[in-house]
């Protein structure tokens, strides 16, 4: 097998560069394969994160040829033979060294969302399809591609504002839950802004776990914010009432 | 580099933020102790994350005839004896109360479909029932996810991307630990009353495993420099299915659950070879036949007919991972493997592929994505994979603490729950079992201290300047070159088979690459440098690699997930014998200690109840 082109970004907070690295192809490989023998044979320095390297722990996001992608699920031979292969960080979020990022916007939000809360005196059988959509939202690896892809965080920096499609997610799998007893609607609403979001499904298409985040899990609680704060008919009856 | 340190306080700090990790933390915090959680990744990537196929308890959801006796009979027997009979105890007695607790927590298990929506739980090797809660095949990703979240609401404070390179004594006692920042390179102390150890496996110590790097034996290396003392370190689990085409992932797990639902292991003749291999102590317990066990499938796993109605014993291939992994290993030497060097494992020819893709949805993907593989069609190319380590910090069964007061340690790294070979779903519960006791008198210790341990700060400087020498080493080697030579070394002196020359020479070998070590060589500077990152884990890995090997050679038997070639078999010599490394001085002591026994009155309850089998005792005592 021949050689691979990669270009990868090296720098910091205060800046960088992409360097260029020729490294020997073997079969099967993974982005995250090359990153390695870059490490082992040429930059040892070089900085990425992983762990799992088998799609199940969310560690090695980063964009690759402009894509949010995992780099170990993202085969080699998906590319052309002389193609020049790119791997950035991820943009939303600020540059630590090379390929890692400061993602711990996300550890913020996260403490912000209110536990999992079963209702008093519950009764812990269920159905199998009473917690099928709350699996799939489960499913979450927390790469945060959704976050990296999603203009409300990457193009205006809304993060002061905007929780993300992770943390839909991670509420509708709350709100979903059989035996939750919170109501996280005017947090949702008010807090973690939901009403942002325009969907625009950028995040569907990067999530490495095909969870539908915008019709599973964003759509339904959007619709719960609506029906909370915006039915019409809900107004009038709180007007009359003196809700 | 300036020495000028960060400073933290805790009453219990807990080192590695896996189940273990998280679990410990949680009770600690619970239990009004400030506490401190450093992880040197990202929290919530720890490879607890990997475990797939769930978590073993008796809860007797599915098979009514399922007991904590049965459970614990199971685990003796997985682990050949060599087990601390009570922590298999406490183990089997308390992973059912851990399995609700995460329920209760927020973990989401999948559930039976007999219309009562209880847990559902799945066969899986050398389990007498079927008794391991489920999530697909993704548990391990529930069990951190429940316990993550769970914790960042519990007042835990948690340090990410840190990495502890020595643990800091005052006088006997432990006193807090000392380390340094992944992303700054900035170094750190961690004062405390009591520290737990939860740092995961070794797996990173061998060229083909499961493993991430995180697991290089830190827990292990840090304790033993610190006085404690480590057991049963010659017990180590090739996991016999580990994907081995293409290189990339060789040695990637492939969950038993596959087998589990139905995958059968074949030679390169066809050959459903596991009948061959069936091992006096499961003599009697597992099918005979192919048509026995497609019967058995057909009835338990696909129809859903109850166990104890079905005459049909279980297939072979879900006897414990010891005994498969040898016979894979066997078939592979003798030259019934497949083109790249493993075995076939099949389910496409035994389940529908919408099943396969419902039941096992992270292996299609895995294959299909990592390999061009559709398990729905073809066979995957399966060979053993180095994955769990049974060996660890030697710990009070009651307290998980070890030898040094204060120090205490949970999980894979510490020893004497899983014996010789844990089998599969022990571990998931482990971290929680373990995990909860080991928070909970790491708590009790911290509160009876009247005075915050000292730490002599100025040993910080020396230590500042041992973790920056790979800078100011020139013309060594990078630190990368020495740990691939170490795991080539480590597979070949101390892998699946073993034998006294062999195991002489990789001692040489490993005193060769301590030489190495010396002179290893990081570029640039310590912000987020994993070269340099490595250099410094290599340490603990010769220690880890030096106690492995030392303890092999000591164990003159076969045992589980120790085998010798040159001692093939069982021994009553070894039997009751487990064997304990520790530091005296410069070098690496190792000696003899009689292993705990079950109590007669228990053992004769379980004779009595047809759990246990006089023979089958008696044969694992090396006295039949």
């Amino acid at each position: 097998m021949g050689k691979v082109h990669m270009r990868v970004y090296r720098g910091n907070s205060e800046g960088g560069q992409l360097k260029d690295y020729n490294v020997q192809a073997e079969e099967g490989m993974v982005v995250l394969d090359v990153i390695h023998k870059i490490q082992a044979t040429q930059s040892s320095d070089l900085a990425c994160r992983w762990n799992c390297k088998a799609g199940k722990c969310g560690s090695c996001s980063a964009e690759i040829n402009g894509k949010p992608r995992l780099m170990c699920m993202t085969r080699m031979n998906e590319f052309k033979e002389d193609e020049i292969i790119t791997v950035m960080p991820m943009k939303t979020f600020p540059i630590m060294k090379d390929l890692a990022t400061d993602v711990s916007f996300n550890y913020e939000i996260n403490k912000r969302i209110p536990p999992f809360t079963p209702v008093e005196g519950a009764d812990w059988h269920w159905e199998q399809e009473d917690v099928d959509r709350v699996q799939e939202f489960r499913k979450c690896i927390e790469c945060f591609l959704c976050q990296d892809t999603c203009h409300v965080l990457r193009d205006h920096d809304k993060m002061a504002k905007f929780a993300g499609p992770r943390f839909f997610v991670r509420i509708a799998s709350l709100e979903m839950h059989p035996i939750d007893a919170l109501d996280r609607t005017a947090l949702l609403k008010n807090e973690h802004g939901i009403g942002l979001c325009n969907i625009t499904k950028c995040c569907t298409e990067v999530c490495p776990e095909s969870i539908h985040i915008t019709d599973n899990a964003i759509i339904p609680l959007k619709e719960r914010v609506v029906d909370k704060y915006y039915d019409p008919l809900r107004i009038l009856w709180n007007k009359v009432f003196g809700k | 580099m300036s020495d000028n340190y960060q400073s933290f306080e805790y009453d219990v700090l807990v080192i590695g933020a896996g189940g273990a990790g998280l679990r410990a933390a949680i009770e600690a915090s619970a239990a009004g102790c400030k506490t401190g959680l450093v992880c040197k990744s990202l929290l919530g990537k720890a490879h607890t994350v990997m475990a797939e196929g769930g978590i073993a308890a008796a809860l007797a959801t599915v098979d009514s005839r399922d007991s904590w006796q049965q459970h614990f009979v199971d685990s003796m027997i997985g682990g050949n004896l060599g087990n601390h009979w009570r922590m298999a105890q406490i183990h089997a007695q308390q992973s059912p109360d851990r399995v609700r607790e995460l329920e209760k927590w927020g973990a989401v298990f999948d559930r039976t479909n007999d219309g009562k929506g209880n847990i559902n739980v799945r066969h899986f090797g050398g389990h007498t029932y079927k008794r391991l809660a489920h999530v697909g095949d993704r548990t391990g990703l529930e069990l951190i996810r429940t316990l993550q979240d769970k914790g960042v609401h519990s007042g835990i404070e948690v340090h990410m991307e840190c990495t502890i390179y020595s643990l800091m004594k005052d006088g006997d006692r432990i006193a807090g630990a000392y380390g340094y920042f992944r992303e700054t390179g900035r170094p750190v102390l961690f004062k405390a009353k009591s520290i737990v150890i939860s740092t995961g496996g070794i797996g990173k110590l061998y060229f083909i495993n499961s493993n991430s790097w995180e697991c290089a034996g830190d827990g292990f290396g840090l304790s033993y420099l610190a006085g404690a003392e480590l057991a049963d370190m010659e017990y180590i689990q090739f996991h016999p299915t580990g994907m081995v085409w293409p290189p990339s992932v060789r040695g990637l797990l492939i969950t038993e659950g596959v087998r589990g639902e139905g995958g059968v292991l074949k030679n390169n003749q066809g050959e459903r070879f596991m009948f061959k291999y069936i091992p006096a102590k499961y003599q009697g317990k597992y099918a005979e036949t192919e048509a026995e066990a497609d019967a058995w499938f057909k009835k338990v796993v696909i129809d859903g007919v109850k166990e104890e109605t079905v005459k049909e014993r279980k297939p072979p291939e879900l006897m414990s991972r010891d005994v498969v992994a040898r016979a894979l290993w066997n078939e592979i030497k003798e030259g019934r493997g497949t083109e790249h060097g493993g075995v076939y494992l099949d389910i496409a020819s035994h389940r529908s592929a919408e099943d396969i893709k419902k039941k096992l949805p992270s292996m299609y993907h895995q294959f299909k994505q990592l390999a061009d593989v559709d398990i729905t069609k073809v066979p995957m190319e399966t060979g053993p994979t180095c994955h769990y380590m049974m060996g660890g910090v030697k710990v009070d069964p009651e307290t998980q603490m070890s030898n040094v007061p204060g120090l205490f340690a949970a999980g894979e790294c510490a020893a004497g729950m899983h014996g010789s070979n844990r089998l599969g779903g022990n571990s998931l519960s482990d971290l929680v079992v373990f995990g909860k006791l080991a928070g909970e008198h790491a708590a009790i210790y911290a509160k009876k201290l009247r005075d915050f341990p000292k730490i002599d700060e100025s040993k910080l400087a020396g230590l500042n300047k041992e973790m920056n020498q790979p800078f100011e080493n020139q013309g060594g080697e990078v630190s990368y070159k020495i740990l691939a030579d170490l795991q080539h070394i480590m597979e070949k002196g101390a892998g699946m088979f073993r034998e006294e020359p062999t195991m002489d020479q990789c001692l040489k070998d490993l005193e060769g690459l301590k030489e190495r070590v010396k002179k290893v060589t990081a570029e640039g500077n310590r912000m987020f440098n994993p070269g340099w990152h490595v250099a410094l884990d290599l340490r603990n890995m010769l220690a880890v690699g030096e106690a492995i090997v030392r303890a092999a050679k000591e164990r003159k038997e076969s045992r589980g997930g120790h085998t010798r070639t040159d001692f093939t078999g069982y021994s009553k010599d070894f039997a009751k014998k487990r064997v304990v490394v520790r530091q005296k001085g410069d070098k690496m002591e190792v000696v003899r200690e009689d292993l705990p026994q079950i109590p007669k009155e228990l053992e004769a309850e379980l004779i009595n109840a047809h759990m246990l089998k006089p023979e089958v005792l008696k044969q694992l005592r090396g006295e039949a």
